[in-house]
């Protein structure tokens, strides 16, 4: 009862946010609501007993990414707001029906498997033990290490690469 | 009289694809491309929220190991097409991405 009392009311916030963020005129409210976003999208982690992902959305989203995002709004000063007309053009037009499209597919795989009982899935055992983050870090440095160690490597270059991008004369 | 079923992964699953296509509306539609690359955040947010959800309901923790590289990639992606933002409106002076068609033959 208490769940779900919690979960709808994530949702509410979830959904709505993410509204907010696609339909506000100011981009640094748009930034805020991103934020506001990412922190019940890390209680919904920890709902799901994530607790370390919840951590990680907290400070890799809400805190790096975020204010990564705040800096460049700040410094590309907008003059003349970019969305000068509320564009009803027939573009706009064909990313609403495009995401309807979108959506009633992926609708339809939802029901498709909701329909069909769950048999196999709702029975796994349970975990051998340890906490959550042991886990990760245990499959992180057995299972997935070469995927993570590309990944490392992922980030050096992108930051390489923004460093070369913010230099004065690109 | 409604009685309230428990919390399932179609839930979780039904969410995400909401919130998916909350992203999808804003990357088509909006203008801004500062907004486009935050709806892409919402989008990867929504991919996140499947896998944790398969994750805990597998009792699995694949699914939160690639939701930590999704967390990564996003990260690399905020930083280089915020660089490259910047370095275009250094150039052209507008984030709109309608006038943004230099590449286009």
């Amino acid at each position: 009862m208490l769940e779900s009392l919690v979960f709808y009311s994530l949702a509410a916030f979830i959904l709505g946010f993410g509204v907010l963020v696609v339909t506000a005129r100011n981009t640094v409210h748009c930034v805020l609501f991103l934020v506001a976003n990412f922190l019940c999208v890390a209680v919904v982690y920890v709902m799901l007993a994530a607790e370390f992902l919840a951590v990680i959305q907290i400070l890799v989203y809400a805190g790096g990414i975020v204010v990564l995002y705040l800096f460049v709004v700040m410094l590309v000063s907008l003059r003349r707001a970019p969305d000068t007309p509320p564009d009803t053009r027939r573009q706009s037009q064909l990313g609403f029906i495009l995401s309807a499209v979108m959506l009633a597919e992926m609708s339809a795989i939802l029901m498709y498997s909701a329909a069909r009982p769950s048999s196999a899935v709702a029975s796994a055992p349970a975990p051998a033990g340890g906490g959550n983050t042991e886990m990760i870090g245990m499959l992180l440095y057995s299972d997935y290490l070469v995927p993570f160690e590309l990944a490392s490597m992922l980030l050096l270059v992108a930051m390489v690469g923004a460093i070369l991008l913010a230099r004065k004369d690109v | 009289m409604t009685a309230v079923t428990p919390i399932t992964p179609y839930h979780y699953l039904v969410l995400a694809a909401a919130l998916f296509t909350i992203g999808l509306i804003g990357v088509m539609v909006r203008r801004n491309i500062i907004v486009v690359l935050m709806s892409i955040e919402l989008m990867l947010n929504a991919v996140n929220i499947n896998l944790v959800a398969f994750s805990y309901q597998l009792r699995d923790g694949a699914g939160q190991v690639f939701a930590i590289f999704v967390v990564a990639v996003a990260a690399a992606e905020a930083a280089v097409g915020l660089g490259i933002i910047l370095a275009f409106y250094r150039n052209k002076e507008t984030v709109n991405i309608d006038e943004m068609d230099i590449m286009r033959w």
